[in-house]
């Protein structure tokens, strides 16, 4: 599949000079790039680069020692997680973090918590507003399942599902807050052929129809270059380069890092 | 522990029993506590710290346990129950039931026999049924063995009051610099001591150690390497029961083998919140502090509010400190990773 | 064959999201509930009443304390002798203090403050987890009942330290203290019990249980969709420390009538904690299940053993019963973790097959 090259002008969320160490282990060291509203942005690079950290930095788990990130135009050093999360940053694990002991539902219906408003009174009583409310936000998320074509499973427990199903459970309960940022950490780990072309049409249409700004980790490089608009690259956690797939694949750099180099 | 360390901790403790010391003294002159006078003062911080390896030797237990198998083991005051009865309680069959006089030596024997043999029934019963679950689960499991082990040893040896004798002197006492102290209270400290030096040479330096280390981290990883889950369990819940049943004979010979030993787990509790779960140091110094701070805490402030805080003074003091230093003085630090 | 949802369409999701979505569970639950209201109280004697009726339902709403603490945020919790014992003695101080209030308005003042007592011995689960937290609710445990047992202003200066409920009414009948008739107490505590359960459910399938459990499954993935874990947490303590004040009010005032606060001591807190293991945790049914349980089996075994020999110690008879819990706790642990109310749903899917299981 070869796209043609859209072009993205405003910028979502910018990354500047981020260093992050644990004790003497320099995770990330000046790191700059942007991510510009609407498009595909892909963070490759080798094991140990430090991609999954700069997705910690991004919403708010990790807090780096220098540098800043400003988001929709807010600029902010250390966040918690959850204040991350209500301004519009959403995001899926390596290891899939799901709440195994709730249903497919309830799993998508958690990324709605942030949406809903009534108190803790309504609540108890249930009936009334509290009802048409969890009712609305049901709707909503029915919408995702069908979208992901998840129906089958919405009242399974989500600890006894399939790897590859657990996963797309994470991205609905992550389309579930509506996030205008969404991070993906290899979305597509551990998958078998089919279900890597289905996670990936699953994440263009997400991209087409929500207009969600997407970053995401991904080691098959193949996915990586036909997703995405922008690449940047890490090793050891610096970055070695940025910019489209194409460019990227020319670099000479890249090719050394993970080619290795003789020395 | 590097040796500059210890002393470090050895003079800062000695500072901060004399400041200790000085705040009561000015709380005594403001008239908030009843008096303050420096010898006494010194016999309640020395019984306070005997008091203490005691509740080292109970906490070394948990410790052990923790370390191998990443379980709180909450039945350890029971298996010191367990034990001490056992142990009267086969000298007591002997002398009823045979007449003969069994020497307490070969009582302590046997019961490390039983002991192992109550080790080995948990690994099978509990614990490998239960191979990695949550650590909540375990525990809770625990609770469970707890409930067990003392109803079980009460069904067994009966539920009164036992005299130990293992010809110890119970009352005599000793004044160094006119500081009083029971010989009784240094007898157990120095057993206390020697054991959990062998202890920790053990777990250091043997091959036994390391492997211990690494089911404590992932038991199906230990497994996966070729570790024999069963048996390092077994050991160490042997050796926390033959610990278990040191404590029971200091305890109990000095007190009485009654149910109320069992209760003693609660106090090595806040010990390991203070040391923390994974320091054999740790749990040694837990033990001190706590049994200072609870004897100096009950004999002047206790009096002026009313007595008895030695119930919940260690508690209280385990939770201030949790919320300053998690891990516990000598815990590994833990980095939550996503 | 009668247990069948064949043909029992759902096209609203409101009809899908009730409590009961299969028909026959909802008959089942309204006529288990007109037995208790109407039944019950002609058949069963005082004593069926007083030892086992009355108990089983001050433990239900304990039990559902602390489900919402531990079964359903994940917060293992040893203080829930204490946190009754504040119920208990709130409820108390508060009735002799203004003999005006209405009783249901003390129980749920008393529930308040120990929801705030909760909150407090809470804090530390900000920053500990699993057994550390354990350890840290024992302090509550050991502090509240020293605290109530050593000064006398909270009994009144009563010199055994016992508390006597004061008689108190409602619509004219006396509900309280030694004075109210059992099947008073009884239906007093049904209406109470299964009014709060009810909210309790409502609670934990709404947003606020959605959030306790995602802290109780992955705390880190938990606060990464948004929710805060300090108020989840904090509102997990403060209204299950509410429930298990109310069962301590209950307690002293319509169960027992009278008490002390070394009724509340440690063994009181693993009593509530087996009950939501046996009978499940994360599930209100559960609470019931397992109060039930856990109230019937000492008379159970009581009887039994007695039967065999009747010449049996009463000492004997209660280690053998510390015996059976521990190895009962042990065994569900290991063959069921969800107790009781997991067996009973297997029980239920296997019945919507049946006869026919293919």
């Amino acid at each position: 599949m070869v796209a043609a090259a859209r072009s993205f002008d405003e910028v979502l969320l910018e990354v500047r000079r981020i260093s992050l160490a644990f004790g003497g282990v320099k995770a990330l060291t000046d790191i700059s790039f942007d991510i510009r509203k609407g498009e595909i942005r892909a963070i490759i690079g080798p094991n140990g680069a430090g991609k999954t950290s700069m997705l910690n930095v991004i919403n708010g788990f990790y807090h780096p020692q220098e540098g800043e990130i400003v988001f929709k135009g807010e600029t902010r050093k250390a966040m918690r997680p959850h204040k991350a999360a209500k301004q519009g940053i959403a995001r899926t694990f390596q290891n899939v973090a799901l709440f195994k002991g709730m249903s497919t539902l309830d799993n998508i219906m958690t990324g709605r918590l942030l949406k809903m408003r009534s108190n803790v009174v309504l609540q108890a009583l249930y009936w009334g507003p509290n009802e048409r409310e969890e009712i609305r936000h049901r709707a909503f998320c029915e919408q995702i399942i069908d979208f992901l074509e998840i129906q089958a499973i919405r009242k399974t427990p989500v600890g006894k599902l399939p790897y590859g199903l657990q996963k797309r459970v994470e991205l609905a309960r992550a389309l579930a807050m509506e996030p205008e940022l969404l991070l993906l950490d290899e979305p597509m780990a551990g998958m078998n052929v089919e279900e890597k072309e289905d996670m990936s049409r699953f994440i263009l249409d997400v991209n087409e129809h929500f207009g969600t700004t997407i970053a995401l980790i991904e080691h098959d490089m193949g996915v990586v270059m036909d997703l995405s608009d922008r690449v940047v690259v890490l090793d050891y956690g610096r970055k070695l380069a940025d910019g489209t797939p194409d460019e990227v694949r020319a670099n000479q750099e890249v090719i050394d890092a993970y080619l290795g180099v003789a020395h | 522990m590097k040796p500059l360390h210890v002393v470090y901790w050895v003079v800062g403790a000695v500072v901060a029993i004399f400041a200790i010391g000085a705040f009561h003294l000015a709380l005594a002159e403001i008239g908030w506590i009843p008096f303050f006078d420096w010898t006494f003062y010194f016999e309640v911080a020395a019984a306070g710290l005997l008091q203490g390896v005691m509740y080292s030797l109970v906490a070394l237990g948990f410790v052990l346990i923790f370390k191998a198998s990443g379980i709180f083991n909450f039945a350890q005051g029971s298996l010191v129950l367990f034990a001490a009865l056992t142990m009267v309680g086969l000298m007591e069959f002997a002398e009823r039931e045979l007449g003969i006089e069994l020497h307490w030596t070969i009582s302590f024997l046997l019961t490390v026999g039983v002991m192992i043999a109550v080790a080995i029934a948990i690994e099978r019963l509990v614990l490998r049924p239960l191979v990695n679950q949550p650590q909540i689960i375990l525990f809770m499991a625990t609770i469970g063995i707890f409930y067990f082990m003392d109803g079980f040893g009460q069904t067994l040896w009966g539920s009164d009051v036992k005299v130990l004798d293992v010809g110890m002197p119970i009352a005599a006492a000793v004044e160094p610099l006119g500081v009083r102290m029971n010989v009784y209270d240094l007898i157990a400290a120095g057993v206390g001591a020697v054991l959990v030096a062998v202890l920790a040479v053990f777990f250091q330096y043997t091959r036994i150690g390391r492997a211990l280390r690494a089911v404590a981290d992932d038991h199906q990883a230990a497994l996966s390497v070729g570790i024999p889950l069963k048996t390092i369990w077994t050991i160490v819940w042997s050796v926390a029961g033959v610990v278990a049943l040191v404590a029971g004979i200091m305890w109990g010979g000095k007190a009485g083998v009654q149910f109320s030993l069992a209760l003693i787990a609660f106090k090595a509790l806040p010990v390991l919140i203070l040391g923390g779960f994974t320091s054999i140091p740790g749990a040694i110094v837990g033990g001190l502090i706590i049994g200072y701070g609870e004897q100096v805490a009950e004999n002047f402030v206790g009096l002026a509010i009313g007595g008895a805080i030695q119930d919940w003074f260690a508690y209280m003091l385990a939770l201030v400190f949790l919320l300053f230093r998690p891990q516990g003085l000598f815990g590994e630090r833990i980095i939550e990773r996503v | 064959m009668f247990y069948r949802e064949t043909g029992q369409f759902k096209t609203s999701y409101a009809a899908d999201q009730s409590i009961f979505p299969i028909l026959q569970d909802k008959i089942g639950v309204l006529l288990i509930l007109a037995i208790a209201i109407c039944v019950v109280p002609f058949v069963a004697d005082n004593y069926l009443l007083e030892t086992i009726f009355v108990p089983v339902l001050v433990f239900s709403m304990a039990a559902i304390g602390l489900n919402i603490l531990t079964g359903y945020c994940g917060q293992l919790s040893l203080g829930t002798g204490g946190f009754m014992a504040c119920g208990a003695f709130f409820s108390y101080k508060l009735a002799t203090a203004f003999p005006e209030l209405n009783i249901v308005l003390v129980f749920l003042l008393a529930g308040a403050g120990t929801a705030v007592v909760g909150v407090l011995f809470g804090l530390p689960s900000l920053r500990i987890k699993g057994f550390y937290l354990a350890v840290a609710t024992l302090a509550a445990q050991f502090f509240l009942v020293w605290m109530f047992n050593k000064f006398g202003w909270w009994t009144n200066y009563s010199a055994s330290g016992v508390i006597s409920a004061p008689p108190r009414e409602i619509f004219g009948i006396v509900v309280t203290g030694s004075g109210a008739t059992p099947v008073v107490k009884y239906l007093f505590l049904l209406f109470a019990v299964a009014l709060l359960a009810l909210v309790a459910k409502n609670l934990v399938r709404s947003r606020i249980g959605r959030s306790w459990m995602a802290i109780r499954d992955m705390d880190i993935a938990a606060e990464i969709i948004g929710i805060r874990p300090l108020v989840a947490k904090l509102s997990a303590f403060a209204i299950s420390s509410f429930y298990i004040g109310v069962a301590g009010a209950l307690w002293a005032f319509v169960y027992t009538g009278s008490v002390e606060a070394l009724a509340f001591e440690i063994n009181r807190s693993f009593q509530v904690l087996f009950m939501i293991i046996l009978g499940g945790l994360g599930s209100i049914l559960g609470s019931f299940l397992g109060a039930i349980f856990i109230v019937l089996l000492p008379i159970a075994l009581n009887v039994g053993m007695l039967a065999i020999d009747s010449t049996i110690s009463v000492a004997l008879v209660s280690h053998i019963e510390f015996m059976v819990f521990g190895a009962l706790i042990i065994f569900f642990l290991i063959v069921e973790p969800h107790g009781l109310a997991r067996l009973w749903q297997i029980g239920k899917e296997k019945l919507r097959l049946w006869p026919f299981p293919y």
